[in-house]
Formats: structure tokens, sequence, C-alpha cells
């Protein structure tokens, strides 16, 4: 990860800091399924969309209109790389880290049904450090986040069919307690 | 013996009477041998005074490997006993190659008296003559060692009908890790858990089982014995713990750990003591296995951008790529001879196993697929488990190592996947 990357990311970071969005991503069905369809992009990010965490009276990882409650990444077929639709969650969670110093994540990878289980495994466990890269880069410490994977043990879509395939190619943020 | 008898359980047979609720699997012979040996298997005599005989399962076993085809020996006047009351051309008449007598017979202190002879009718000589003494509870593995002997005479390779399985299933959210006979029959839990278990791997000496289980809601290494049910987390470091394989001395064990980053390949000692990295990459390295010298690690790299397989000598760290035709080479398992290896290759959208051969690089496709995966070999390397995919089901099934006979073997309810051959009993 060269610096200009990770300067880029800072800059999304902090713009994220400062801005509150009601254009929360969609993590949906349709969305997994069409992420297939869209160019898998490397750290580049120039959206913003983080939503600040200061909300009283609601847990924050919890609301669902607040982007902390979503909590799932897709991934494309044999891929690694988060797409920029998925990146101000990632920019949410990890500005929530930076901002409860007590709060650890679990990142757990998937890979959908086809193959080896042994390598799906090592697929899901790319995935998830693909996206604890990113969370570093935007200034999480690394005790903070713990990077595992469940391979092709637990789809969450029990289909055969493609939709399915990309609703299991994910990484699931899961705060430690929850 | 009697220890070992008891160990030792049974072979690659099949399951009478489901004896419990337990996923209990029974072999069907799909595809066979041309080749198949006819031999006539002659009920003992004095079987009859038992619930459970020997001949029959002795015949099952053979027939079931594939190699052997059962010529009817009803009706045969008199009934030959000993290997000098066989007459060859009758045997021969009925299309038999080889027939084999016996005789059961209570002994004063409870136990009995089995004797087999193997009579080759076609050049008329007498290949083995065994007696045994054993407990009517020994019965079926006395039946398997018979199959074992008959096996090796006519085949020249051992008999694997004395050797166990493990396999997992899963049945709603439970899952079990079971050890059975390798017929299928009288099948142990070993592990039950709300969480996926995998890749169980048997020590060389067929007392412990590594396998992987999520219980901690991540994937660690446990090894347990068999006899005490005793359990330790071998590995279980931040991050993923997986992919667990003996080496063949049983001291050591290849494991693929994250907790440096990556999926890289470690070598531990059994007890999960001086992990050590076995080599670096920035790829995926996983699916570790000791060759059969323990002088080579056979494993699964993206490092040349699509999963293949690799050898890394232990001694030298020379790292050789093994498989080039395709985009997806996973799984390795050396044979026992160390001349080759099975894998699973994905051709298409399908996943199939098959087998390389190390010095001519020549591939050979052994089974169909669509979903076959996670092969192990039967340790006399004569034929490969996998788990393959029925209907949507996880079912076992096997495939000779020519590919030639092809067996399926069925459970009642449960998937049934990850299936591991055992070790000679010793």
């Amino acid at each position: 990860m060269n610096k200009i990357v990770y300067a880029a990311l800072l800059a999304v970071f902090l713009a994220g800091c400062q801005t509150t969005s009601n254009q929360a991503p969609v993590e949906d069905k349709s969305a997994a399924a069409s992420a297939g369809t869209q160019s898998g992009a490397t750290t580049s990010g120039t959206q913003s969309g983080a939503v600040s965490g200061t909300q009283t009276g609601t847990n924050p990882l919890k609301d669902p209109n607040n982007i902390l409650s979503k909590r799932s990444i897709y991934f494309e077929f044999d891929s690694f790389v988060v797409a920029d639709q998925y990146k101000p969650i990632i920019e949410a969670h990890a500005k929530y880290l930076a901002a409860n110093k007590n709060a650890k994540v679990t990142l757990q990878g998937h890979a959908d049904e086809r193959g080896s289980r042994e390598y799906n495994i090592a697929l899901g466990q790319k995935r998830a450090d693909a996206v604890k890269r990113m969370m570093q880069l935007m200034g999480v410490q690394e005790l903070a986040v713990e990077t595992v994977s469940f391979g092709k043990e637990k789809p969450r879509n029990l289909g055969h069919d493609e939709a399915a395939w990309a609703e299991n190619r994910r990484v699931d943020i899961v705060y430690v307690g929850e | 013996m009697h220890r070992t008898l008891r160990l030792v359980f049974a072979v690659l047979a099949l399951a009478f009477a489901p004896l419990a609720a337990r996923a209990q699997l029974t072999i069907e012979i799909v595809g066979g041998a041309g080749t198949a040996v006819p031999i006539a298997i002659v009920p003992f005599n004095g079987e009859a005074a038992f619930p459970l005989g020997v001949s029959g399962i002795v015949g099952a076993d053979l027939a079931r490997s594939g190699m052997f085809r059962l010529v009817n020996a009803d009706g045969v006047n008199p009934r030959p006993v000993r290997a000098e009351d066989i007459q060859a051309d009758v045997w021969r008449g009925r299309g038999a190659d080889a027939v084999v007598v016996g005789s059961m017979t209570p002994l004063p202190d409870g136990r009995v008296d089995v004797r087999f002879a193997l009579m080759d009718v076609v050049k008329q000589n007498l290949l083995t003559a065994m007696t045994y003494t054993v407990t009517p509870a020994q019965f079926r593995a006395t039946a398997h060692k018979i199959a074992d002997v008959i096996y090796e005479k006519i085949t020249g390779d051992p008999g694997v009908f004395s050797t166990r399985i493990a396999y997992i299933t899963k049945a709603g959210p439970r899952y079990q890790l079971l050890v059975a006979d390798a017929d299928g029959a009288d099948p142990q839990t070993v592990v039950t858990s709300n969480e996926p278990l995998l890749s169980p791997r048997w020590s060389p000496d067929g007392t412990r089982i590594a396998y992987v289980s999520f219980e901690q809601k991540k994937p660690v290494v446990y090894v347990q014995n068999l006899a005490t049910g005793a359990r330790a987390a071998v590995a279980a470091f931040r991050g993923s713990n997986s992919a667990p394989a003996w080496s063949p001395d049983g001291r050591r064990l290849a494991v693929t750990l994250t907790k440096d980053g990556g999926s890289q390949v470690y070598l531990m000692n059994a007890d999960g003591s001086d992990p050590k990295r076995v080599m670096s990459s920035n790829a995926i390295d996983t699916e570790a296995s000791f060759t059969p010298d323990g002088g080579a690690l056979l494993f699964t790299s993206d490092r040349g951008g699509s999963p293949q397989i690799y050898r890394l000598n232990l001694g030298s760290g020379a790292v050789e790529r093994l498989t080039f035709d395709g985009s997806y080479n996973v799984s390795p398992r050396p044979l026992p001879d160390g001349k080759g290896f099975v894998f699973v290759r994905r051709d298409g959208g399908r996943f199939q196993i098959a087998l390389q051969d190390l010095a001519t690089r020549q591939m050979q496709v052994l089974t169909a697929g669509p979903a076959d995966e996670s092969p192990s070999l039967a340790p006399n390397g004569k034929l490969i488990l996998y788990a393959s995919d029925s209907g949507g089901r996880g079912t076992l099934a096997a495939v000779s190592s020519d590919g030639r006979v092809k067996q399926r073997l069925v459970s009642a309810g449960a998937d049934v996947r990850e299936p591991a051959w055992g070790p000679f009993a010793r």
C-alpha cells in the first residue's frame, strides 16, 4: 500500500468525519447480485458517506437508520477487492472504532460453495484481510480488528445459483460482545 | 491379539442393519473393474450356529472392492470344508478362478476356532490357509482380516477391509465427526458441535484425529485421542487456524495459520508447541500435506495468479509448481508410494478428482463431478474416498486409482462430507 493511496484514503476518511450523508450505501440482495457486474476498484476511494455516530438514545450499531448497522461487504467471484460502493460502510466502522477505543471487531470472511473447503477458508480470510487493511489505513489499530474466515461453511443464502453465491461471498463485521 | 483385533474393527465393506440412529453408510458398487476375479466363497462349516457368520462378510468385502465377482457357491455336495475337499473342476465349471472354504468351531472356553483356505482352482494350488481363535465379538474383524488376506494373495496389494474411515455429517444445525469401519459399520461419534467441523486427519498410528472446529466462532485446530476422547486445541492463534496434516512419523503437524498475516503454512509439534513458518509468500498458501518420505509438502497456493499445486522441499526450501493444466487445481494428497498425488481440479464449472504422476506429469481425471472434493486415499493407494453431491445433498463416493471401480456410500438423512481414510491397523 503506497503513501499516495494512504493519503487519498485519509482524505476520504477526514471528509467522512465532516459529512453527514443520508445516502446509505446499499448492501441488500440486489446490490450483492449486481456486484458481479461492477468493476472492482482498488483503494482509490473518492466517495464520502460516513455518518457521524453521535445520535443519543439509540445504539448506533443497531440503529437501522445508521450506516453502522450495515455489516456486510460483498465480493465478486474469486475477488478480494472491496468495491467502491462498500467503502462508506468500512469508513463508518473505522471511524466508530477510532472513536470508541474499547470497541473491537471480528471481520468474518466467507466464500461461495464452489471448490475446496480449505481453499475457501483462505479465500474468505483474504477478503477479511482486505477489509482490515482498509480499516487500518483509516486509522484503526491492529488490535481492534481480528480477521477470521468461515470459508463456505456458513452461507447466508442456501441456494445454488449465481445470486446465492453473490450473497455468500462476503465479509461480515461483527463487534466483539454482540 | 485381542486388543489388536478390538481396535481394528472392520473394513471397506458394507453396513448390515443400521444399528443406531447415527448416520450409517452403506456402500453400493456403481461401476466395476472389467477384470474382476471370479471367486466362490463357500459358507463356512459350523457358521450357521452363530448369528453373525464370517463368510458372508468376507464375500461382501471382496465384492464391494470391485476387484472380485462372487460365483454362486450353493448346492455343491458334499460342501467342501478344507482345502483338500475342493474339486477344482467343479468350481472351474461354475466359472470360478478361486475358492474359499472354512470352518467355525466352538472351543470349551467360549472362543471360536475360525479357519479358512484359499485355493487357486485354475493352477490348482493352495494360496493360503489360516486359523484364528477369537470371541464372537471379533467375528466382523476376523472376517475383514480374512478378506484382507484373500485380497492381497490375489491382487498383490494389501487389503484395506480392516481399516477405518472418518467423516463429518451435518443434520440440521448439528455437525458430527464420526469414525466407522471402512464398510461403514459401527459408526462412533468423535465430536458433536453446533458449528462447522472439517478437515479430519488421522495420525499415522490411528490413535488420534486432528480436525478443524468453529465452536469458538473461528477455525481452530484440535487433536483428539480416539480412545479417551481427550482433546487439545493445538492451533488457536489470532485469526484462522486450519488445514492440519500429520507428518509421517506422527510427531509434527503442518497447519495453515493467519496469525502473521495471510494464510501461510507452519510446522508445529503435534501438541501445538513451537510453530514455525515454513515459507513466506504474499499469496494464499494452504492445504499442505506431507509426502510419504516426510521430506516435502504438497500444498495449494495462488501465488501464480490462480490456485495451483506446489511442492516445498523441506530440506532445501525449494518450491516447485506441479500443476499447469487449468485455472483451479487444489487439495493435493500424495499417493502412499510417493509416485503421484490426487487432487481436485475445476474443468469448466465442474469439480473433479484427478491423479497426477510426479515423474511424467501425466494427469488422469477419475471422476465426473460436478462437485467432487476432499479426496482421501486408502492406505494401499488403490481407492480414493471423496465427497460428492447427490441431488443437492452431500454424499461420499469412492473411485479406484485407475478410475475403473466406482462406489457410492449412501447414508440416510444427514449430509456427509470430509472423508478421511485411516491408516492400516497396527
